[in-house]
């Protein structure tokens, strides 16, 4: 039925058209109740799957939460106790160092005041006095007998001996006080000594004193974490943050690094397992030369393992030392040839670079290219270098893939908590947003039939003021 | 997890133990060496040597020259299949350099022209080879003269070929009525297309680039 036949049931459209407005509005006007209840029960039911939706994403986000906090805790706990371990060990090994050589010290500290204490007894000896004719001397003086010749020449005597024996005994006095002043001067190296031995001994143990508050602020950390602060779960959430971007910083120069070494080698690699040999779309000469430098990192993590600098594999770092210091060398060796055969990839890379370019030369008779540079062993001798040291650089690549992937998965926890969030909100907004769509929905249909529902409303309002008439008249 | 990464394992094997695809390039290069052509001959080698530079380890190139009866191995003044590795590819390169140049150095200019018979040794050539690309350069004036007696009405299996013609000059009778020119090219056009190839023109040897471009 098409429209005109609608508007074609009277003469006049107009009219038609009315007619068929108040049957529609008459029907909507009967179904209003069923319409608004159905409206109703979907807004509800849309509102509250979710709710429910969200109330258990929300849950999901708090369990995330909480599992990503005990994973950055128990991340922060081990690489805490790994740098306290490590403190302990400078310790240990400082103490080990400086404490066996302590009966020598003590020995050396000995000798030297058994000695100054010699020195000192041999220094305080008295020296001689002069002879003891003073008393006599006295007596003598007393004898009143000035005009006494012999007398006077006996004192005379007394006298000159006197001032002979004081001489002497000035003589003997001033030979004891150089001896002493000799002994004296030789307890100069022994304090010497002894004030250096001591000041080795001070700085030991103010670096030993150090330590221990660098272990001290360490431990207060440690406990933090292990009581799961919230101080701590900050500190090692930022730190983990950082920690993820410089390490994804860092690979990302190691993949250039990778990619330099991959070109250096792909092309001569060529003549050694051919040029048209592919496997899937990729040809075989690039899937060996990549596997050549996928083989150097994983040796490169194998000895950073193997040298505990790395705790990827937990499996090799519980090996026992014998076994470990054996997979250093083995490791090492492998990478070393590796490196090498590198280095002869990069030197033939040049020489099929300049038999191509003399090649094309020939072909395009250019004569001018064709001779050789002076300094071509620069870039030969470059290209040599590098290919001998990059696999050697690319083993340092470890430390950054294990902070990477330690705190990568941190970092999707975060991200999986946000995300989690906003499916969360929208969740929310989406089921409001039903609800009240509903309501307004209600609305909009009671605006089609608002001429119904204006006569309903002012049937029941003039009922309402008979009723009211009626009750006020029966009491 | 086993049984998960299982399949995919195995679709990676089937996919690496596939038939190979041959990605390699064929290429058969006819020397017109007629009177009103040979004059020409070194913009011919021009091309050999271009065409060489572009060329790499597994492709295969040959040289004939179109006489009087080209369907004929004789007529092939060089030919190669380059070796896996790039450096005897060098080599290889360097060789037949020299051969072709060797050979422009004497060469006798041809009474007729058959090019029909070059391109059905250049399909037998390049089919036998089984190269992934198959490209058949004619360096000549494209006007074909055969001896009395010669056969040549037959239709050419070109599907996968492309045929390209090169430096077509044009003779003193098409200076006079272009159309001789262009009719003999479009009369070209349509016998390589109905045979099921693909059809081009260089006329410009300075952009030689196009040559083997796709």
């Amino acid at each position: 039925m098409s429209f005109d036949q609608f508007l074609s049931i009277t003469p006049s459209p107009v009219f038609s058209a009315i007619i068929w407005a108040v049957i529609i509005i008459a029907i909507l006007y009967l179904a209003r109740a069923t319409v608004h209840a159905a409206l109703r029960s979907a807004g509800g039911i849309l509102h509250n799957a979710m709710r429910i939706g969200s109330r258990s994403i929300q849950r999901a986000e708090t369990r995330l939460v909480e599992r990503n906090k005990e994973v950055l805790l128990a991340a922060g706990r081990e690489a805490k106790e790994r740098i306290i371990e490590r403190e302990f060990e400078r310790v240990g090994d400082s103490v080990d160092k400086d404490l066996s050589k302590y009966p020598a010290l003590r020995r050396r500290l000995n000798e030297a005041i058994a000695r100054i204490d010699e020195d000192h007894q041999n220094a305080i000896d008295v020296p001689p006095s002069p002879p003891g004719w003073t008393k006599a001397v006295e007596v003598v003086a007393k004898i009143d007998a000035p005009s006494d010749y012999m007398i006077g020449n006996i004192l005379a005597d007394i006298h000159k001996s006197l001032l002979k024996a004081h001489h002497q005994a000035i003589e003997e006095y001033r030979k004891a006080s150089a001896a002493r002043h000799k002994i004296l001067s030789g307890m100069m190296p022994q304090w010497i000594k002894i004030q250096q031995t001591l000041s080795a001994v001070t700085k030991n143990i103010d670096s030993l004193l150090k330590r221990s508050r660098e272990i001290d602020r360490h431990m207060k950390e440690y406990e933090d974490i292990v009581k799961g602060t919230d101080r701590a779960v900050q500190t090692l959430s930022s730190s983990s943050l950082v920690q993820f971007f410089v390490s994804a910083l860092v690979l990302v120069v190691a993949l250039g690094g990778a990619t330099v070494n991959f070109s250096l080698i792909a092309r001569p690699m060529a003549e050694m397992v051919g040029g048209t040999n592919f496997i899937g779309s990729f040809r075989t000469a690039d899937i060996a030369a990549l596997v050549i430098i996928l083989v150097e990192i994983t040796m490169g993590l194998f000895l950073m393992e193997s040298m505990r600098i790395t705790r990827l594999f937990p499996v090799i770092g519980a090996l026992p030392d014998k076994m470990r210091v054996r997979m250093i060398w083995v490791t090492f060796s492998i990478l070393f040839m590796l490196a090498s055969v590198e280095a002869g990839l990069a030197y033939m890379r040049e020489i099929l670079l300049q038999d191509e370019l003399a090649t094309s030369a020939i072909l395009r008779g250019d004569s001018t290219l064709m001779v050789a540079g002076d300094f071509q062993w620069i870039t030969t001798a470059a290209q040599m270098g590098m290919g001998f040291v990059l696999p050697f650089a690319l083993v340092f690549v470890a430390i950054p893939l294990e902070t990477f992937v330690h705190s990568m998965r941190t970092v999707i926890g975060v991200i999986g908590i946000g995300l989690l969030g906003i499916i969360a909100l929208s969740m929310r907004v989406l089921g409001n947003a039903f609800r009240y769509g509903a309501t307004f929905l209600q609305r909009l249909y009671d605006l089609l039939i608002i001429v119904p529902l204006w006569i309903e409303h002012m049937v029941a309002r003039k009922r309402n003021g008979s009723a009211g008439q009626f009750k006020e008249v029966s009491p | 997890m086993k049984i998960r990464t299982l399949p995919i394992i195995l679709i990676f094997l089937l996919t690496a133990c596939g038939e190979p695809v041959a990605r390699n390039t064929g290429a058969y290069l006819l020397l017109d060496t007629s009177g009103t052509y040979s004059d020409e001959l070194d913009k011919a080698v021009h091309i050999i040597n271009y065409t060489l530079t572009r060329l790499g380890p597994a492709d295969s190139f040959a040289v004939a020259r179109i006489d009087t009866g080209s369907f004929s191995e004789k007529d092939i003044v060089a030919k190669v299949t380059f070796d896996d590795r790039p450096s005897t590819t060098n080599r290889q390169k360097r060789q037949f350099s020299e051969k072709i140049a060797a050979f422009t150095s004497n060469i006798k200019a041809a009474p007729y022209t058959d090019i029909t018979g070059g391109i059905l040794q250049a399909i037998e050539y390049l089919n036998e080879k089984e190269t992934g690309r198959k490209v058949i350069f004619i360096f000549s004036d494209m006007k074909e003269e055969l001896a009395e007696g010669y056969v040549r009405d037959i239709p050419l299996e070109l599907d996968g070929f492309e045929v390209v013609a090169l430096n077509v000059t044009k003779l003193r009778a098409d200076n006079i009525d272009p159309r001789l020119y262009l009719d003999r090219l479009e009369a070209w056009k349509t016998v390589v297309e109905a045979g099921g190839g693909t059809w081009r023109v260089i006329n410009d040897l300075d952009r030689l680039e196009k040559l083997l471009g796709r």
